[in-house]
């Protein structure tokens, strides 16, 4: 039997199979066509690049897509983890209903997400025309249509931590006189800091990149309510490849970055899991 | 990056329910949880069924059977029946090759894998123009022999597979990962080839997570909007998805339109999630 | 079936988890192979079922080669740690799992199968349980279902890695004692791991002691218990007392000294003689710690007047009152059969 030193000896089967199959697979659908990106912007000069990059209108887009969706994963942290701890730790009637239907926004198409809100949020909406302010067609509007699509990520990394969290430790700590309070911030958010931190890397990063949700409630008025996905669309309306390209090439290395701190902390949670 | 949270964590409720905290806060808590809630998720989907018959029956009925609008239907259709048998059979390749095997760059490869899940997918739509648009890599070829990729049918299922093909991985991997080899093990002592292991052994064992990964996975396919958006070039009646031609009736002002066939997603999704809870209990029942 | 392990040596990495290994196994013989984890016990079993391949080394089943040869066509069976039933299937479709997969030439009929598995549940006495799933069955009956089902395929050779493992110690016994007995009325040649020393005391005809991927001793279970031929067997196969002392022309003399070679003295706690006067030369003064009665033997703990060094010593019920010891008094203790080591081969 021919070794090969990068792989293991197994007796199970199927590994050129499989690994080629995988390997070829990924390198068709995604890295082939992930790499045309880098070899289309590397035919730019530098100067091109640079200035298409920090285009004043580029640059608000990035503004308002980093603003946007850090502010809805912020919404979606405290929210998403309060409902993680009324849906694990407290009954009420619909309790199981409400717990499936926070999965809505993955099996909703954003589209219909996004004329959805849009219709609601409107001026003459059924939630617009009880507000002061105007939300539809503003960065408010963009920061609704990203808490929805980003809402499960916190609630569902959130949960089994808590349904796992020892009861005994939390008691203990009450025992010990630490008052409700203390007892949350010295025992609890220590434990489901990094779930959470997960939910928001998670959310953040898909609101980042977000465009069927946002389009219809943005408006799209450039350098008010553009955000980065749909500049690149824009772009490529006109034509203008290279521009779109450029910009696609800044987001996928914010993309990459995002990825690795994720993968950091979904490391992270898991050694607390195995501890537990 | 995971798009949700692997069926192995789920279900595992440790059944332990005290809630210490007085009524009042308890009663608070979830009022503000229910009342966010029900702002965000169900309002609406309420508002999606409720501006569909706005205008009668009638004109919903219209709408769906709309010749545009079954046409989209039916490409919807005919993309996820090619999109989602390859991801699933990927999926259980890449986890087999992943979790059975020890070999250099397997960290890289779950990193690849997890990508299009952090990509926009307006850039997954903007790759696939890269490459087979008239300037792109492959447009000279394309042209000399008349293939037609980009704003076509190709086109679109390829972009649908980028932005669905974790799904199934990303299930698979670590529900093989905590199962370990010992049963496959077994199954090739007592004489068993390989085919036979997977077949009446491992596939037995991840048929609820490889049914909860093609849900999933099926979902995001007839959903799939940026993606397609990029390369489907909107030509009705020929490359428009269901989501695109919502697009093109809310544009047009044909809301309630634009409503009939996003009611009939948002069943489609409730379903789905009916399904999913459904998995994820049986899966849980069956450890 | 006979088996010849010859010069196997295993790697992962940088550990060294076999190294040469040789071990001739007679056809229906029960070896134990004894080690602790880590010692590369189960690595040799793997290597032996073909689900690991070893680095060099040739093993044969009679006179023909395995090395090479893949697990499916091994016709070995091989019993999990932890199982590995088959959790979809019932009982009973795990125990006919063996005959179910076999090309159609060499498949017995639906009833033949059906027959088998009605007989081998009969042996493992799981008659009533042919319908329940792996997960409605007690650790003890799993283990006796993966026992059928390996046996099912009528196996010339009979692995089984940590069998009894995974069990409460009641169980334990009795399952062990089956299984000489079922051993005993098939012969099939059986190698079982274990890092239980009583298991292996008890059960095996013959035991391979191993120690960081080598063989240390192998022997009959009285041989290595009685006999062990390093420190090594002596301290894993039951409690042992070490004394410091010399050699002096070739004899053993209790306490070190910086004139003479040092030697230890291994003995078994039965072999360490409590006496109220000083009989010997060697006789070394202790004071008695703790009396624990277990049963009808006596465990005296004591310490060592001239070292602080603790030992324990084992002595019948009728010697103990005969001595009529209490704790806090001073006695002499004696070795009365020792085994020397010389400390520059080890480290204990």
């Amino acid at each position: 039997m021919a070794k090969k030193k990068w792989k293991k000896h197994s007796i199970l089967p199927g590994f050129g199979l499989s690994l080629g199959f995988t390997t070829l697979y990924v390198s068709l659908l995604v890295l082939l066509p992930l790499a045309m990106i880098f070899v289309n912007t590397a035919s730019m000069s530098w100067a091109d690049f640079w200035a298409t990059v920090t285009e004043p209108r580029v640059v608000a887009s990035y503004k308002l897509s980093f603003g946007a969706a850090f502010a809805a994963a912020c919404i979606n942290v405290v929210f998403g983890v309060l409902i993680a701890w009324v849906l694990v730790r407290y009954s009420f009637p619909g309790k199981r209903v409400i717990d499936g239907l926070v999965d809505l926004p993955f099996a909703l198409p954003t589209a219909v997400a996004g004329i959805a809100l849009t219709t609601l949020y409107a001026e003459t909406g059924w939630v617009g025309q009880f507000l002061s302010f105007k939300v539809a067609f503003t960065p408010i509007g963009i920061t609704i249509a990203l808490t929805f699509i980003g809402l499960p990520f916190v609630v569902r990394m959130v949960q089994p931590v808590l349904q796992n969290f020892d009861q005994e430790t939390k008691e203990a700590s009450a025992i010990l006189g630490a008052s409700r309070l203390q007892t949350f911030v010295k025992v609890i958010v220590p434990e489901i800091l990094p779930a959470a931190l997960t939910g928001f890397a998670l959310a953040f990063a898909r609101a980042l990149g977000e465009y069927g949700s946002v389009v219809f409630i943005a408006g799209n008025m450039p350098m008010k309510t553009e955000i980065t996905p749909l500049l690149i669309m824009t772009k490529l309306e006109q034509y203008d490849y290279e521009g779109a390209t450029a910009i696609a090439a800044v987001m996928l290395v914010i993309s990459f970055v995002l990825l690795l701190f994720i993968n950091g902390l979904q490391w992270w949670t898991n050694r607390k899991f195995a501890h537990s | 990056m995971a798009g949700h949270i692997p069926l192995s964590y789920v279900g595992k409720s440790s059944g332990k329910k005290s809630a210490e905290e007085p009524l009042a806060i308890r009663v608070l808590l979830i009022s503000v949880a229910l009342s966010f809630l029900f702002l965000f998720l169900l309002l609406p989907l309420l508002a999606i069924f409720i501006k569909a018959f706005e205008q009668g029956m009638g004109l919903y009925i219209a709408s769906i059977t709309d010749p545009d609008a079954l046409s989209a239907i039916k490409l919807t259709l005919l993309v996820v029946v090619l999109t989602v048998p390859l991801n699933a059979l990927f999926g259980i390749a890449a986890a087999w090759a992943i979790t059975k095997f020890d070999f250099k760059g397997k960290s890289i490869l779950i990193t690849i894998i997890d990508l299009p899940f952090a990509i926009s997918p307006v850039i997954a739509g903007l790759v696939f123009v890269l490459l087979f648009s008239s300037h792109g890599l492959f447009g000279d070829f394309l042209f000399e022999h008349d293939i037609k990729i980009l704003f076509a049918v190709p086109g679109i299922v390829l972009a649908t597979l980028f932005v669905t093909f974790p799904f199934v991985a990303r299930e698979l991997i670590p529900l093989m990962q905590s199962q370990g080899s010992a049963e496959e093990e077994a199954s090739l002592t007592l004489g068993a080839n390989g085919w036979k292991t997977f077949w009446l052994v491992t596939l037995p064992n991840i048929k609820w997570g490889l049914l909860y990964g093609v849900i999933l996975c099926n979902a995001r396919a007839v959903g799939e909007f940026g993606a397609v958006s990029v390369v489907s070039g909107h030509i009705r009646g020929l490359t428009n998805t269901m989501p695109l031609h919502i697009e093109i009736l809310y544009n047009e002002y044909q809301f309630s339109a634009a409503f009939a066939v996003a009611s009939l997603m948002s069943i489609l999704a409730i379903v789905t999630l009916i399904l999913k809870n459904i998995v994820e209990w049986k899966a849980g029942e069956h450890g | 079936m006979s088996i010849q392990i010859k010069d196997v040596s295993k790697a992962f990495g940088s550990f060294q988890a076999l190294q040469d290994i040789n071990l001739d196994i007679e056809t229906g013989e029960l070896v134990a192979l004894l080690g602790p984890s880590g010692s590369g016990k189960t690595s040799l079993l793997r290597i032996i079922a073909g689900l690991e391949a070893s680095d060099n080394g040739v093993i044969l089943f009679g006179d023909e080669e395995m090395t090479h040869i893949r697990t499916t066509e091994r016709k070995v069976g091989f019993v999990f740690q932890h199982y590995a039933l088959f959790k979809h299937m019932t009982v009973a479709d795990n125990v006919a799992y063996g005959l179910k997969v076999r090309s159609k030439k060499e498949r017995p009929s639906k009833k033949e199968i059906k027959e088998k598995v009605k007989e081998l549940l009969s042996l493992v006495k799981l008659d009533a349980f042919a319908d329940r799933y792996p997960s409605q069955l007690s650790g003890g009956q799993r283990q006796r279902v993966a026992l059928a089902r390996a046996l099912a395929v009528e196996p010339k050779v009979l692995l089984l890695d940590e069998p009894f493992g995974a069990l409460d110690a009641k169980v334990r016994k009795e399952l062990r004692r089956w299984l000489r007995r079922l051993h005993d009325d098939f012969h099939i040649t059986s190698i079982f791991v274990t890092h239980d020393q009583e298991e292996a005391l008890d059960v095996a005809d013959r035991i391979v002691v191993m120690n960081e991927g080598k063989i240390e001793q192998i022997g009959s279970p009285e041989e290595v218990y009685e006999h062990p031929n390093s420190p090594f067997v002596y301290d894993f196969l039951g409690n042992v007392n070490v004394f410091h002392g010399r050699l002096e022309d070739g004899t053993w003399r209790n306490g070190a000294d910086s004139l003479h070679q040092q030697a230890l003295a291994y003995v078994r706690p039965h072999d360490v003689a409590i006496e109220r006067q000083k009989s010997a030369e060697d006789a070394v003064q202790a004071e008695i710690v703790h009396i624990h009665v277990v049963g009808r033997t006596v465990h005296v703990e004591l310490k060592q007047g001239d070292t602080d060094r603790f030992l324990e010593a084992e002595l019948t019920k009728d010697r103990y009152r005969e001595l009529d010891l209490k704790p806090g008094e001073t006695v002499f203790v004696r070795p009365n059969q020792l085994k020397v080591f010389i400390p520059e081969d080890y480290s204990i």
